[in-house]
């Protein structure tokens, strides 16, 4: 078969399996454009901003575990991408981008649109390659998938000079199915005799607990999580990356820690003795004051990524490995092995784990007057019956929606937890209703970050996609205005947003449906309007308390025995 | 604090030195010397690389060192017996009674004298950085026009090597 570069791009992503990529037009990709045209196996998706492009295709691949691909131009289209990139990179999703370059002779002439992609591209992705023959192309497209998707996922860009995509010039192409890479082999068993080490570890502990991550959804593990986590008997608790791969629902599930964890889950990580940390990478959400981190545990950490080890909190017992193959290996050790867990000598460390739940730290005060955004999230739950793809923007509501949506299973709560990207909710969402046509999905967003992607409502309407976007609008950027009334003595330095728009005359003109609630008894029905049209986009301007403030808290410096919790958990508070 | 002298190969590729000196800058690590050109398979780059820092972070430099796409193998010299050299090429006022001063400096330090003018000597000299410093160190001062080091490259002493 003899194909030009681009017709080689295109073959690729079919070889490779692609069936929907997100991408924007112009210059220096015309010419795979044209080679799109003539297919009809790869589904383009025209987005309206190139960050539109990386988040869809970023909610593409977290909610499928398949690589989420991006086409873009040189220049503008590249840097506009560079955010998406970032994001995707700091939470580990699979991704290759496609960025279009300048002709190769014109490289480095300050040509028209042209950017040093793989320059500004590499410090946040994985990895970067710039083509510069025709005859690397097919081999390069086959390298980018392979490292996006092996070893610790993440974003890979190939950056394409226009030339090599000639249509005039034809190559014979051959997709190299069966790549080496000797400077590239991410291992994939764990160290046996570290993995009994740490059995014998979990064996002898009093108060052991499981601080799961988003390695443990990356790597599909959640089943296996499940099994050892039961077999154990032991509590665990969750970041914010990882949650649903453990059902919120079952008792030894302490919710989420850091930041806005649960109590129970901090104040038990704070009194552990064995601390056994799968796919996670103590961030400093998570760790608070690094000081105080978990003074008493023996800490396990298992994870794909040897430099994720001991990188910010000293390890005792490190297994470098995939996540799922080193818990099946736990587990057949443990049941293989004639030593029992000694469940009852967890007893006592239940009973004082369920003395802190008692606590009921994510209790609120609820209101007949004005939408609690708490209230608002339990809502959603009870209309949708806990079986929702969910994506989120970041601040406040992105912290609500963890507390108070009970995820059940993997893949279903689609977030940027590393880089915080404000704007990620709605794309993240077409990219999610893309690869899941027929299931709900919602955005839960804040009117502050809705706006930083809003033109995405237009690529909704272009593809059908009837996403429901959950607005949690207190006219504030609420998190930041947190942080201003705690920390700064109520100083609200530009954190209000004094010309909103009229979000449901803004979404109507964009051909969908919008609807405003501004009271608590009509916030059910208004949602299950919105989730009974099934074919619509619906807008949700959902007007929600303005003062209301995410409890618990750790505050910068402290650690987890020092949170700060809610008025309301307060006053019902009995130790 | 201990100073290291990390030996890597990797791909001979465009973007390779820029992926290891990119990482420095983005983690903060510091780097003291780099020295780095293809090796006898051309497809392969050495670098040695001369880093200070505390274990725990050059637990991390060797880590994500690693981690990069283009890094083959990765060894620290300093781990073990090794051999390291620096060469240096010193330009020197050399005028009157200094002439045969600095000559004779230069044979102590087993230099060579390869450009000679009417008032100045370039000295080409090779050995460990400390013997290249005491060399500049007993110049005296005013008399130093330009200096200019490779930076460090180094080999293990026995059979151990860094190879495929």
């Amino acid at each position: 078969m003899e194909l030009s570069g681009a017709e080689i791009v295109v073959q690729a992503l079919k070889d490779e399996g692609v069936e929907t990529i997100f991408g924007y037009p112009g210059g220096s990709v015309l010419h795979i454009y044209d080679a799109l045209f003539q297919q009809d196996d790869v589904k383009h998706v025209l987005v309206r901003h190139e960050q539109g492009a990386t988040h869809a295709a970023d909610g593409y691949a977290r909610s499928t575990g398949k690589p989420g691909v991006v086409l873009v131009t040189s220049g503008p289209g590249a840097t506009n991408a560079i955010t998406g990139i970032a994001t995707a990179h700091l939470d580990s999703i699979p991704m290759v981008v496609l960025t279009g370059q300048v002709p190769s002779a014109l490289i480095g002439t300050d040509a028209f649109q042209e950017v040093d992609t793989t320059g500004i591209s590499r410090p946040c992705s994985k990895h970067t390659f710039l083509v510069k023959r025709v005859e690397d192309l097919a081999e390069t497209m086959r390298k980018a998938f392979y490292i996006a998707t092996t070893g610790r996922p993440g974003p890979v860009v190939v950056d394409i000079p226009k030339d090599i995509t000639d249509p005039s010039v034809k190559i014979p192409y051959e997709y190299p199915r069966n790549l080496k890479m000797r400077s590239y082999s991410p291992v994939k068993k764990g160290h046996l005799g570290q993995i009994k080490k740490a059995v014998e570890l979990i064996y002898n502990a009093k108060r052991p607990i499981i601080y799961s991550g988003g390695g443990v959804v990356i790597d599909n593990a959640s089943g296996s999580l499940i099994d050892l986590t039961r077999e154990l008997g032991v509590p665990l608790t969750s970041t914010l990356m990882g949650l649903g791969a453990y059902p919120a629902s079952d008792r030894q599930f302490l919710g989420m820690l850091g930041m806005h964890g649960n109590y129970e889950a901090n104040m038990a990580m704070h009194e552990a003795d064995v601390l056994i940390a799968i796919g996670a990478r103590f961030d400093d959400r998570v760790t608070g004051h690094i000081a105080h981190f978990c003074p008493q545990a023996k800490i396990i950490h298992i994870d794909i990524d040897p430099s994720s080890i001991s990188k910010n909190v000293s390890v005792d017992i490190p297994i470098v490995g995939s996540v799922k193959d080193v818990l099946n290996d736990m587990l057949r050790i443990i049941r293989e092995g004639d030593r029992k867990i000694d469940n009852d000598g967890l007893t006592s460390w239940w009973e004082r784990i369920e003395a802190w739940r008692g606590l009921g730290c994510l209790r609120y005060e609820q209101s007949d007057e004005v939408i609690k955004p708490q209230f608002a999230v339990e809502t959603l739950h009870k209309v949708t019956g806990g079986d929702l793809y969910l994506t989120s923007d970041v601040g406040q509501h992105q912290m609500f929606a963890a507390q108070f949506y009970k995820f059940e299973k993997p893949r279903r709560w689609i977030n940027s937890g590393g880089l915080g990207t404000m704007g990620f909710g709605l794309p993240a969402a077409m990219g999610v209703q893309m690869a899941h046509p027929d299931k709900p999905v919602a955005c839960i967003t804040g009117e502050a970050s809705i706006l930083m992607c809003i033109q995405e409502l237009a690529t909704c309407k272009q593809h059908g996609l009837p996403i429901k976007i959950m607005l949690m609008n207190n006219g504030y950027m609420g998190m930041v205005r947190q942080w201003q009334e705690m920390f700064y003595e109520g100083r609200y330095s530009h954190s209000y947003v004094d010309a909103l728009p009229d979000f449901v005359e803004l979404t109507k003109s964009f051909g969908h449906v919008g609807m405003r609630v501004t009271k608590p008894s009509d916030l059910e029905a208004a949602m299950q309007e919105a989730f009974d049209r099934k074919d619509e986009l619906v807008f949700l301007d959902i007007l929600i308390d303005p003062t209301e403030n995410v409890y618990p808290m750790i505050e910068a410096g402290k650690g987890h025995h020092e949170m700060a919790m809610s008025p309301a958990s307060k006053q019902g508070g009995q130790r | 604090m201990k100073r290291h002298i990390i030996s890597l190969l990797m791909e001979n590729e465009a973007g390779a030195l820029s992926n290891v000196s990119a990482l420095f800058s983005a983690r903060g690590f510091n780097i003291e010397s780099l020295c780095v050109a293809p090796t006898d398979d051309a497809s392969l780059s050495r670098m040695t690389l001369v880093t200070t820092c505390s274990e725990s972070v050059f637990e991390q430099i060797s880590k994500q060192l690693n981690k990069l796409i283009d890094v083959v193998k990765l060894m620290d010299l300093t781990e073990g017996d090794h051999i390291e050299r620096e060469m240096m090429l010193i330009k020197v006022r050399a005028e009157k009674e200094m002439r045969e001063e600095i000559k004779r400096l230069a044979e102590i330090f087993r230099g060579k004298i390869i450009d000679v003018s009417d008032n100045s000597y370039v000295i080409e000299m090779t050995g460990d950085s400390g013997k290249l410093d005491a060399f500049v160190h007993v110049i005296p001062e005013d008399h130093v026009i330009e200096v200019v080091r490779t930076g460090v490259s180094g080999i293990a002493r026995g059979v151990k090597s860094l190879t495929l």
